[in-house]
């Protein structure tokens, strides 16, 4: 009798491969060609030249030891992702480490975890605006400090300021941290840690040369993500910051709102090189393909 | 681990309290705040209780064509949660083989996720803005005169989601066909079953539960989307850009019912995907 054959593998893999040629692989490759091509007032011209990166780059050295736009806009985003990164990593591995070391029963992980999840099924502006009641000018932070006599008229960098923006940031992607590690630890054989703690550890030195070491992939993956997110980000920074405060993603978006692709593009070609060399650091400490 | 709750479960726990607290607050904020009185404003107190906002946004006006973005993001996201689930499962398949291209096919759509979201987003809209370009020198009248652009909801838009959702599809598959056990597979297959029918009555069966989770996933991502339709969603908007839009022009309590509103439909969503795992459940037992 002769066997009916499975459909082949690349057919099946077809449909995905098909979608991301055609609207990742392509738009990439297009972005990095426009960003090469001229432009003038209302299109873009088939001509090469570098003047667009040129003209971003325009009097950063010249200017030295001041910094030029691009380069504040680079080193406030970075500050951004440092800060946000340092908080949704200790306040992530936190509710981590509390899920899968402190909860016994796996009931309540999951409870737990699902209740940490339920408001991502709000859109993240709602998420954003909803700050606005408690932070705003009037808001319950200020009602409450005037009230209790700390301040004696609104403080007014509670929202539209860096400040909301680290803090959306935190509110937003604080998760996306917490499930890798919490993951990471789940993996983890509880009995090494009764084996450190046998062996005479404190609680610290078992955090720290036990379960830090072998959470480590999930730290890196939260990491990448968080710190990819805010890098491109223009939407938080833009809503938080009441559209005042630049980032690296903002320059490409003000670009592209003005239809100036090829700036935009070469914009897009360096923040793209930017994220990429984070990633290729981040992904020396952990081989991120072992871990999936 | 040791026997008593020591300090450390209780400085965790309140810790974790703590954040369950900063995640909810903000958003409970608002949907109290959304049944403000006719009379009401944006923050606390409140000054009567009514439906006024709600009933406003229903009517439509105050807010550009909310309705319409609305349903066009429902009708969207249903179509990206089916997409997702159908290419997911398929290329899940493809996985569990070998096939030529499959490492630079994992690390594409491993990339689809890291590559900034506004990259990808104006990369689409070059790609459709040279296509159109090339359809109105290079095509036949009959297709040429007319035409305005191939960039829309379901064209760019879609192509622009499924690489958001895609990736985050494959990996639960990995996650689901790493814990599938192949030997049910073989039983099928020796006892003649053709590899449809495997897949029919033995593969789809248990997985189906993982893959509601699939579209759940494919639906809410979607659903809420805004980096990457920026610049390739085309002429009309979805409701999380119209959204966005409104954030600079916030003056009426409106866009907090509007707030609440959609969260409702989310929660619609899942209580609807919940129900039919449960349903599910009932039926194998």
């Amino acid at each position: 009798m002769k066997t009916q054959r499975a459909a082949p593998a690349w057919l099946q893999a077809a449909p995905l491969t098909l979608v991301f040629a055609l609207f990742f692989v392509a738009p990439l490759i297009l972005v990095i060609a426009v960003s090469f091509l001229d432009y003038n007032d209302y299109e873009i011209v088939p001509a090469f030249t570098l003047r667009n990166y040129s003209e971003t780059f325009e009097g950063c050295v010249a200017q030295l030891p001041d910094l030029c736009t691009i380069l504040k806009t680079y080193v406030s985003t970075a500050k951004f992702c440092l800060i946000v990164w340092a908080l949704t990593l200790v306040i992530g591995f936190t509710i981590a480490y509390f899920l899968a070391f402190h909860v016994r029963s796996f009931t309540v992980q999951m409870a737990l975890a699902l209740l940490c999840t339920i408001p991502f099924w709000t859109s993240n502006v709602i998420r954003m605006i909803s700050w606005i009641p408690l932070l705003g000018r009037n808001g319950l932070v200020n009602q409450a400090l005037l009230g209790l006599r700390l301040v004696n008229q609104p403080v007014e960098w509670l929202l539209y300021s860096p400040f909301s923006i680290v803090l959306a940031y935190v509110h937003l992607f604080t998760f996306f941290m917490v499930v890798p590690i919490f993951n990471s630890m789940m993996r983890i054989d509880k009995t090494l840690v009764e084996a450190a703690y046998d062996a005479g550890a404190s609680a610290w030195q078992t955090l720290w040369n036990v379960v830090i070491p072998l959470s480590k992939p999930g730290i890196v993956i939260g990491s990448i993500f968080v710190i990819t997110i805010v890098m491109g980000d223009f939407i938080t920074v833009g809503v938080m910051g009441g559209q005042q405060v630049a980032s690296a993603g903002k320059v490409i978006q003000t670009r592209l709102d003005a239809l100036q692709f090829p700036p935009g593009a070469a914009n897009a070609v360096i923040l793209l090189g930017v994220t990429l060399v984070i990633i290729t650091v981040l992904n020396r400490i952990v081989d991120i393909r072992k871990e999936l | 681990m040791r026997e008593n709750r020591s300090f450390a479960f209780y400085a965790l726990a309140i810790f974790f309290g703590a954040y369950v607290l900063f995640l909810y607050g903000p958003m409970i904020a608002i949907f109290v705040l959304s049944f403000q009185g006719p009379q009401g404003g944006l923050v606390f107190p409140l000054n009567g209780l009514s439906l006024h906002w709600f009933a406003k946004l229903w009517q439509g006006g105050g807010i550009v064509d909310i309705g319409g973005a609305f349903r066009r993001s429902l009708a969207l996201g249903f179509v990206v949660m089916a997409a997702t689930v159908i290419f997911s499962v398929l290329a899940g398949l493809a996985f569990r083989k070998r096939f030529f291209g499959q490492n630079l096919i994992f690390y594409i759509v491993v990339a689809s996720l890291i590559v900034p979201s506004i990259v990808t987003s104006l990369g689409i809209a070059l790609e459709f803005r040279l296509a159109d370009d090339l359809v109105k020198t290079y095509a036949p009248d009959w297709l040429a005169d007319g035409y305005t652009t191939a960039m829309g909801l379901y064209t760019s838009g879609l192509g622009a989601h499924l690489t958001w959702t895609l990736p985050f599809g494959l990996l639960i598959m990995f996650a689901i066909f790493n814990r599938f056990d192949r030997r049910l597979e073989e039983a099928a297959r020796d006892l003649g079953a053709t590899p449809w029918q495997t897949f029919r009555f033995v593969i789809l069966p248990i997985i189906l539960p993982s893959l509601i989770g699939v579209g759940l996933f494919g639906f809410t991502l979607s659903w809420d989307e805004i980096a990457r339709s920026s610049q390739a969603i085309g002429e009309v908007n979805t409701l999380p850009l119209e959204l966005k839009a409104l954030t600079t022009t916030i003056t009426t309590p409106e866009i907090y019912a509007l707030g609440t509103t959609t969260t409702g439909v989310s929660f619609l969503v899942i209580a609807a995907a919940l129900g039919v795992i449960a349903i599910q459940r009932t039926r194998q037992v």
